[in-house]
């Protein structure tokens, strides 16, 4: 340790104010402290100093989301390795093979978001002459983890300048950015190459054959493939009889344990619902993320699914009704449009019957916690303390309508499945209007308060 | 009778200049008029006018052209027609002049397309109609052609006019470039990019990223001219 602070110091005497590389200091600095804890102390007075700061904070970030990166390296590897290879499942595929393969596929993807993203940091920390800020540290962890496993380094790398570039520094830096950079850098991808970014391909590595198939279970019910083998779908008899699924469908076994363990395809480390709780729980313990946020974004996601529930329940009573009256057998309400037709519906009543057909109306609403990245969303995204509402009840708003407008946006939208990351961006927008909102009405009440004890005064 | 003709020449050059010094047709002055626009007082990243335009017709460098092209021609014209004008317009209908002079001019300027440019003309559609409400347009009538003559109003014109086709042209240019893999709709991303993997950028085609190239232009030219920027 004495030999690394010696040569650190050593290193850094050109960098010494009115030195000659006195412009550069930021980047030795972030270096050194990196390395070691920053060696300025309080100069005057007595003070009680919290030992968390910036730093912490984001490290502590970072510890939340290893165990879903984990898990999200050997999920690529496994869900890649076991149609290569023709396995039954991915536990099939030897633990370290998984791991290992999922690791190749992975670090790449992390290692390019990390220099790309640190060296325009590192350029805005001189050009500016500020500190280089922590802030980068859990968004080049986070973007990865984000996007698909097969994207081309060359476009992750594009987004994650735009992140830092458009999405942070234009604002000025880390604290002052509106929308979250992890996010804006996906929604980039995303609506810049959405031939990588969505769909039914690209879930799961390529690799050498094309036998791969990478659909994700939104995907599926988006296009309304899913077969249904979920637990919980018999409360629904109708919702799932729909056209089967091809046989090499990945989706063709999977159950809710495996949706909440993450043995499914999507994005590198979003699938696990299980390390997504046990991150949450690592913020919440530690009061870097708010649960107000977490709690309220689950909440509204609930809320919302379980209204769509509704009308998709209505939906396949109406359809049900039919298949028993005899006016239509349950093949046809699916395959044969024309018999559909022939009942000469209108309005609600032929509305009933495309709600009772659709697969994500009648998807079980606790259920859309486990797919798809809304969980990891909530926690790892919506609670950016810099980009979220910053007042008690502000958080519960904005948690609440995240929830929301991510389960409306994904199933209203199907080609936008992964609502939450338009949801979370749209909040980020509102939140300073939701703060300033509830700061104004705390104002009023004291005001109001104000003067009903002024007239009170008067009137004794 | 000499006496007369020289003061109807003055009077025709304050009418032509509103100043009794003389200068050459493109003097300091005047040249100034063309060149500001340009860089420090553009309409579209100073003064933040006519952004609609700008975000709708820059997908592809062509109908940018064009539109700039015909901005240019309403400008100019209805510059000089309502400095000539402006000592017979009662300042209480004012506007409503400015507005037919505009409307006319565009007109014209439609018709011209629809004859000579068809194709170009129905990729614009209501763009054209909509420089009537350019604000760039009415912004200069207001701030300029009311109260200056013809010929600084006509280099008024001109000057701003190029100051806004310049920022649509460089925005069309990035858009077409990176959305498209073209410029002018011919394809400048040779193949081979494509078979090594390159990908157009769709993003670039949402009208979202015209604002973002607008957003980047203005942080470059704030970043080197800091007088531009606001001190509060």
């Amino acid at each position: 340790m004495k030999w690394v602070r010696n040569k650190l110091d050593q290193v850094r005497k050109p960098f010494e104010p009115g030195e000659k590389y006195e412009k550069f200091a930021p980047a030795i600095n972030a270096f050194d402290t990196f390395l070691f804890t920053p060696n300025h102390t309080t100069q005057k007075g007595a003070h009680i100093r919290d030992v968390v700061d910036l730093k912490r904070t984001m490290i502590t970030v970072v510890l939340a989301l290893i165990p879903a990166l984990i898990f999200g390296m050997w999920n690529s590897g496994a869900q890649y390795l076991y149609q290569e290879r023709g396995l039954a499942s991915v536990f099939d595929v030897p633990f370290m093979d998984a791991f290992i393969e999922g690791a190749i596929l992975v670090l790449p993807l992390i290692i390019v978001s990390y220099v790309v993203g640190l060296t325009i940091e590192f350029i805005f920390a001189i050009y500016r002459g500020h500190e280089v800020n922590e802030g980068y540290l859990v968004t080049g962890l986070l973007i990865p983890m984000i996007f698909p496993v097969d994207i081309p380094l060359w476009m992750l790398a594009l987004s994650v300048a735009f992140a830092v570039l458009i999405g942070k520094e234009a604002f000025g830096g880390t604290g002052m950015n509106i929308l979250n950079p992890a996010l804006t850098a996906r929604a980039f991808a995303f609506f810049a190459y959405p031939l990588y970014m969505s769909g039914n391909a690209i879930w799961v590595h390529e690799g050498s054959t094309d036998a791969v198939s990478g659909e994700t279970i939104l995907g599926a019910l988006a296009s309304g493939t899913y077969d249904g083998s979920v637990d919980g779908a018999a409360a629904s008899s109708v919702a799932f009889s729909g056209p089967a699924p091809s046989e090499a469908s990945v989706l063709a076994n999977i159950d809710f344990y495996d949706m909440f363990m993450g043995f499914i395809p999507g994005s590198v480390a979003e699938t696990s619902a299980l390390m997504v709780i046990i991150g949450a729980i690592i913020l919440i313990a530690t009061k870097v993320g708010s649960w107000r946020i977490i709690v309220g974004g689950v909440l509204g996601g609930l809320a919302m699914g379980a209204i769509f529930n509704l009308f998709g329940t209505m939906g396949s009573n109406f359809i049900e009704g039919l298949v028993a009256s005899g006016q239509i057998t349950m093949e046809q309400v699916y395959n044969d449009a024309g018999a559909v037709a022939a009942l000469g519906l209108s309005g609600w009543d032929a509305t009933l019957i495309e709600l009772g057909t659709n697969q994500l109306f009648n998807f079980p609403f606790w259920q859309h916690m486990v797919v798809g990245s809304i969980l990891f969303g909530v926690v790892f995204m919506a609670t950016d303390p810099v980009s979220a509402a910053q007042t008690t009840k502000g958080k519960w708003i904005y948690g609440i309508l995240i929830g929301f407008f991510g389960i409306l946006i994904r199933i209203f939208n199907p080609a936008y499945p992964e609502g939450i990351m338009l949801a979370i961006l749209l909040l980020n927008v509102f939140a300073p209007t939701i703060d300033h909102y509830v700061v104004q009405g705390n104002v009023n009440k004291r005001k109001k308060r104000l003067n009903a004890a002024k007239a009170q005064l008067q009137t004794a | 009778m000499a006496q007369n003709k020289e003061s109807k020449k003055q009077d025709l050059i304050l009418f032509l200049s509103d100043t009794d010094e003389r200068e050459g047709l493109l003097g300091k002055k005047n040249r100034k008029l063309l060149s500001d626009p340009l860089t420090d007082n553009n309409p579209i990243t100073v003064q933040v006018l006519g952004i609609c335009s700008a975000l709708a017709i820059t997908v592809q460098l062509k109908p940018a052209i064009v539109m700039s092209i015909a901005v240019l021609a309403v400008m100019a014209f209805s510059n000089m027609i309502i400095s000539a004008l402006r000592n017979l317009i009662p300042s209480r209908i004012r506007i409503i002049v400015q507005l037919v002079v505009v409307a006319a001019l565009v007109i014209l300027v439609d018709q011209v397309l629809r004859a000579y440019a068809y194709d170009v003309s129905k990729e614009l559609s209501v763009f054209v109609g909509l420089i009537i409400t350019n604000c760039i347009v009415m912004g200069r009538l207001e701030a300029f052609a009311l109260g200056n003559g013809v010929y600084k109003s006509f280099l008024d014109g001109i000057g701003n006019a190029a100051g806004y086709a310049f920022i649509l042209i460089l925005v069309a240019f990035f858009r077409e470039l990176l959305g498209a893999g073209k410029l002018l709709g011919y394809e400048v991303i040779p193949q081979s990019f494509y078979e090594m993997g390159y990908e157009n950028n769709g993003l670039m085609l949402l009208s979202p990223m015209a604002l973002i190239t607008v957003g980047i232009i203005i942080w470059v030219q704030r970043s080197r001219n800091r007088t531009l920027i606001e001190q509060n």
